[in-house]
Order: C-alpha cells, then sequence, then structure tokens
C-alpha cells in the first residue's frame, strides 16, 4: 500500500466516532438519492409499461393526449383509413377506461380496462403465466395480474366477478404488470371495453400502426399524418417520453423525487465535509510537519483526497448493500425501486464528487497553514 | 564556490502585527559550512527560533537575503521555498513532530516519499536511516510506543535519510535527559563531521557544548559574539541509547 494512503486512512480510522458519523452520512445520502432515482426509474418504466409492450410503431392519439391512461377519445373512422395506407401493415384501435369491478364478496373496486386486440396483434396481456390469451376472444373473459389478486377477489384462471354487471371470468393471468395508479389493468376483449368503459362504438381511445417491415417509415409517418388531421401521431419512442415527462413533470412528482435526492446530495456533502474538515483540523500539526519537510501542497491535498476516495469508496459499498436489499424488498411492491448498472455507476461517480468536494473546505484549512507558525509555540 | 551551503546577509524579521510587532531579527549574518556543527545559544526570546525558520525558508525576512545551496531564496513563493527545503534542507524539532498513526519506518520514509521516492527501495532505505541511529530493533514501532529519545531519533533518521545539505535542530535535547541528549548530539555531531553536512543546533543546554565546532550567542535579536572556532570533538565513537 503506497505510504499516502496508509496515511489517509490512518487518518481516518484513527478517530473511529468520526470515521462512523462520516460513514452514516455517506450512507443516509447515497440510500436516499438512490431510493429516489431508483423510485424514477421504477416510476418511469411503469408508466411506460403498456406502450413498451405494444407491437406498435406508431400511435394515433387524440389531439394533446398526454399519457397512455389519457381519457380523451378519437374518431375510429381514422382506423379504417389508415389501415390501407401505403407501408401499413395493420392499425388497430385501442379502447381504455376506468371501470367497477364487483368482487363476488360484493365489494366493489375500481379497475382500468385495457381492450387486447389479438385479431390485429397490437396491444395483449405479456408476462402471461397462467391460462389461455385467445380465450379473451369469447364470452366475457379477462386477463388480470396476480399482483391484484387479493384487491381483485380472485385466486387464478376460473375465478369470476362482475363488471358493470356482467359476469367476468379470468381466463389468463399475467404477473408484474402494475399501474402507476395501482388501479388494476383489466385486459378484455375490443367490444367488451367498449361496454366496460362506456365508448361509443365510432370512437377509440388510439389507434395502434405497424408498418410493413419494408416501408419507408418517415414517409409514411408525414402521409398518416396528413390523413388524420386533428388526432395526433407519434412514434412509440415519442409516445413514451410524452407519457413519461408528463407522470413524472407534469405531476411534480419526478421533481419531487429529484429534490428529495438533491437534498440527499446536501446533506451527505455538508456531513462529510464537516467530518473531513475536522479530521483535518486535528491533523493540523501533521500537514504543518509535512510541509515543513519540505512537501508540496500536491501531495497534501493527494492525503485529503485519498480521505475522502477512502470515504467514497467504504460509504458506497455498504449504500449499495442497503441498496440492493431495498431493491429485493420492493421488488414485488406497487412501485418497485429500479436499479440499473448505470444507475449505480452514476452513484458512484456522484458519491465521489460528493466526497471530494467535501474535501474542499479541508483543503482550503490546509493550504493557509504556515508551518513556521507550529514550530515557533 | 564555496563551502558554505547556507548564507544569510543582514536579515531582519519583525513578527507579528501592529501593537504586538517584535522585531525578533535585527540584521544578522550568519554562514553555515560543510562538515561543521554550529550550536547557536542564547536566552529565551532571543530570536534562535525565528533565525532557525528564516535560515530554513520557513519564515521570509523581511530584508537581507538568504541563499540556500548557491540558489537565492529572496523571489521564491511558498511552493518554491517548500522545494528548496525539500532538496536542501533536514528539520529535527524539540517536540520531533512524528506522525503517532505510523510506524517508525513509516514516519522516515515520508520524507522519501514527499520526494518521490516510493515503494520497497524507500523503505529499506529508510530503515537503514534508523539503523544508523541505533533504532533498527524499532523499525515498527508506532511513536507512542518509543521513549523521547527514541523518538528524536526517529525524527533525525527522517531529517537525514533524504541527504539534505543542512541540518537545522531547534532545541533537540530540550525534552531529553542527560543520556540521551548526549547521543543526539554524538548522532548529530556524527552527521556533520562525517556525511560533510552543515549542522546548526539551536539550544540553550551548556551540556551540549562540548560537541560544538563553532558557538554563535544571539541576543535581542543580534549576534553578540562573533563566531569562535573550536577545536572538533571526535565523533568516529559508537553511540548506543
Ligand atoms: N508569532 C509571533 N508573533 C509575535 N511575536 C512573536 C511570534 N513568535 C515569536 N515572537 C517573539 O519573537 C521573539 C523571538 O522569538 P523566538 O525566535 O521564538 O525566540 P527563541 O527561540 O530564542 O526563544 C520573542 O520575543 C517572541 O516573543
Ligand atoms: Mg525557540
Amino acid at each position: 500500500m503506497s505510504l499516502v494512503l496508509t496515511l489517509a486512512s490512518r487518518n481516518l480510522f484513527h478517530d473511529r466516532l468520526r470515521f462512523v458519523a462520516t460513514m452514516v452520512g455517506i450512507v443516509f445520502s447515497v440510500v436516499l438519492v438512490m431510493i429516489q432515482m431508483g423510485l424514477f426509474l421504477g416510476f418511469g418504466r411503469m408508466v411506460t409499461t403498456m406502450i413498451d409492450n405494444a407491437s406498435a410503431d406508431l400511435w394515433i392519439l387524440p389531439k394533446g393526449a398526454k399519457c397512455f391512461e389519457d381519457p380523451s377519445l378519437l374518431d375510429v373512422k381514422l382506423r379504417d383509413r389508415v389501415a390501407t395506407m401505403e407501408g401499413v401493415s395493420w392499425a388497430a384501435p385501442l379502447v381504455i377506461g376506468f371501470s367497477d369491478w364487483r368482487l363476488e364478496s360484493g365489494e366493489v373496486t375500481p379497475v382500468f380496462i385495457v381492450s387486447a386486440d389479438l385479431r390485429d396483434g397490437s396491444l395483449q396481456p405479456f408476462n402471461v403465466v397462467d391460462g389461455n390469451v385467445p380465450a379473451l376472444t369469447q364470452g366475457a373473459n379477462v386477463a388480470v395480474d396476480r399482483s391484484y389478486f387479493e384487491r381483485l377477489g380472485v385466486s387464478g384462471v376460473g375465478s369470476t366477478a362482475e363488471i358493470r354487471g356482467r359476469k367476468v371470468r379470468v381466463v389468463a393471468v399475467t404477473d408484474g404488470i402494475r399501474s402507476f395508479a395501482t388501479t388494476p389493468y383489466v385486459f378484455v376483449d375490443l367490444k367488451n371495453a367498449r361496454n366496460y368503459t362506456g365508448t361509443p362504438r365510432d370512437r377509440a381511445s388510439s389507434v395502434l400502426v405497424r408498418l410493413k417491415d419494408d416501408a419507408d417509415r418517415e414517409k409514411a409517418l408525414s402521409a398518416i399524418r396528413a390523413e388524420v388531421g386533428d388526432a395526433e401521431v407519434l412514434t412509440s419512442d415519442d409516445f413514451r417520453s410524452r407519457s413519461r415527462s408528463f407522470w413524472l413533470f407534469g405531476t411534480g412528482a419526478g421533481a419531487a423525487l429529484f429534490a428529495g435526492a438533491l437534498l440527499g446530495v446536501i446533506v451527505g456533502t455538508v456531513i462529510v465535509a464537516q467530518t473531513l474538515y475536522s479530521s483535518t483540523k486535528d491533523h493540523l500539526n501533521e500537514f504543518a510537519t509535512l510541509r515543513a519537510m519540505g512537501s508540496s501542497n500536491a501531495y497534501i491535498y493527494t492525503v485529503i483526497i485519498y480521505q475522502a476516495l477512502i470515504n467514497a469508496v467504504i460509504g458506497f459499498a455498504i449504500a449499495a448493500g442497503i441498496g440492493s436489499i431495498v431493491v429485493q424488498m420492493t421488488a414485488k411492491s406497487a412501485l418497485p425501486i429500479v436499479i440499473t448498472p448505470w444507475l449505480m455507476a452514476a452513484l458512484f461517480a456522484l458519491t465521489v464528487v460528493m466526497c471530494v468536494a467535501s474535501g474542499i473546505g479541508a483543503i482550503i484549512r490546509v493550504v493557509r497553514i504556515d508551518p513556521a507558525t507550529v514550530f515557533m509555540r | 564556490m564555496n563551502d558554505y551551503v547556507v548564507e544569510a546577509k543582514s536579515v531582519e524579521k519583525k513578527l507579528g502585527r501592529g501593537a504586538g510587532e517584535v522585531h525578533a531579527l535585527r540584521g544578522i549574518d550568519l554562514s553555515l559550512r560543510r562538515g561543521e556543527l554550529t550550536l547557536l545559544m542564547g536566552p529565551s526570546g532571543s530570536g534562535k527560533t525565528t533565525l532557525l525558520l528564516v535560515l530554513g525558508c520557513m519564515l521570509t525576512p523581511n530584508s537581507g537575503s538568504v541563499t540556500i545551496c548557491g540558489t537565492p531564496t529572496a523571489d521564491a513563493d511558498k511552493e518554491a521555498l517548500a522545494r528548496i527545503r525539500r532538496e536542501h534542507i533536514g528539520f529535527v524539532f524539540q517536540s520531533y513532530h512524528l506522525f503517532p498513526t505510523l510506524t517508525a519506518t513509516q514516519n522516515v520514509q515520508l520524507a522519501l516519499d514527499i520526494r518521490g521516492e516510493h515503494g520497497r527501495r524507500a523503505a529499506e532505505k529508510s530503515r537503514e536511516a534508523l539503523a544508523m541511529v541505533g533504532l533498527e530493533q524499532k523499525v515498527d514501532s508506532l511513536p507512542g510506543g518509543l521513549s523521547g529519545g527514541e523518538q528524536q531519533r526517529v525524527a533525525i533518521a527522517r531529517a537525514l535519510v533524504a541527504n539534505p545539505s543542512v541540518v537545522l535542530a531547534d532545541e533537540p535535547t530540550g525534552a531529553l535527559d542527560g543520556k540521551n541528549g548526549q547521543s543526539i548530539m554524538r548522532i548529530l555531531a556524527e552527521t556533520a563531521h562525517e556525511r560533510e553536512r552543515a549542522v546548526l543546533v539551536v539550544t540553550h543546554d551548556p551540556r551540549v557544548v562540548p560537541y560544538a565546532d563553532r558557538i554563535v550567542e544571539i541576543e535581542d535579536g543580534l549576534i553578540v559574539q562573533e563566531p569562535t572556532d573550536r577545536p572538533r570533538m571526535p565523533t568516529a565513537v559508537p553511540f548506543r541509547a
């Protein structure tokens, strides 16, 4: 081990209590930022889960529709016009909306209906773990997510309930399709979706378009735009980012998460800066001795930066451990915290930056020492 | 080219500010030569430490000049002064100023580390320097586990390990008993005579007088007695605490 590293670590570990305080500060801060950002990612992923899983290239939406759950409607005749255009493989109407679900116990709970268009192959139940999706086209069959079993009062395929006075039967079960609003998604056939949500026959929430593989996408997009007039045509990517920015920033939820993260960074930086500064003050005599021996300022900064880096590495390791426990604990919850390798890397970089920035106060203090004064005492 | 490694001319130094200002050095001329141990003596508050710090490039004089190994220090900024100290000067302080969390070897090695000498070779050299001051048994001890005399010997090893041309010691025996003081002085005298260094020892301890090649007396910021050359003490006698 290099001597600077030895000196830096001895300086740190010498005062156990202060080291513990530093670790608490870093871990608190990093875990807070991790959870906020993990929620942000989890949230961002959740609000686009339907868009991610539809096999559409383009979404035709009522003008100004902000997200998948937007209740506005458009003229379903658009679908027929677009379906026959050049470059279009298929176009399928989608109907969504809130409805009421009556449990066998008589209790009523709101659900979010999503029409599954199996024939056109647009949006279908995904992550199916049990049952038979094609059965959705027959009678009043539904697909539900198993994370909502309790809420919906069902126990799996074969269970029954009522939607708007009509008896429905669970024929397929998915896993992990959770909605941000915590209202359970219920997949039904298009015709039933209209009934359950009260959507008129000539209306739809949106139209999903799949282009032919060899189509000129730019050309098709502008042709469709010209055809649909008032309605908007978005690529899946555009719709995803529009939904995300609506939920995350339009609602203030994202801003709140970022504010929490920022708070974490500030608190962490202040605590680490404080402990590094007081550690440096305690070792001022040693730094003065180094300076008297002729060490360059750069050497002294290296000692302090190493202290900061040791803090960062140990603190981050502990925080990452706690973070992975939190991820596991929330994995099955309504809003799972998502931690990606990128988030981890960014958090590590943030921790390093935070710790090194915390060293600035200590460095400024050290630059001001005049070794002569130490030796005149 | 002359033998002088440190040359101070008409050095004046004021300390403190305003009403508390003290004219600590009032025009000092002093040169230090290779192979010679100079004692700087004088009453408390006479300016001995101030002069040592000025000669050691830790304080810049208000007027006059200090030249180290031919390099004038007048225009040097803090960083350049640190470099001059690094290249030419070794310090020994009354209160040792060792790093309490580092072993004896690591303390000595620090003097090499700041000079960019790292690794095994540096550790080896540091242990050799400790052996030279009779501490081969204590290379892995922490300062807390060493006696005052041993700590001061570690400090001397640290001052010598990088082969400075000048060794400046401020009351190195001040905190030590007679026997330990003697052994420290023997090491310093040997450093001057055998390793051809210029050694300046600030002291008001009369027991160290026999080790001096030259005695300079200072009072109230002025040299009151011109340097006197004295017969040289034999120092080849092996010393062990
Ligand atoms: N930082 C300071 N500010 C003002 N006066 C000081 C300071 N340091 C030392 N002095 C004064 O300068 C004079 C010389 O001090 P010093 O060189 O330490 O003397 P010595 O080492 O001979 O005892 C003393 O009168 C002392 O009180
Ligand atoms: Mg003094």
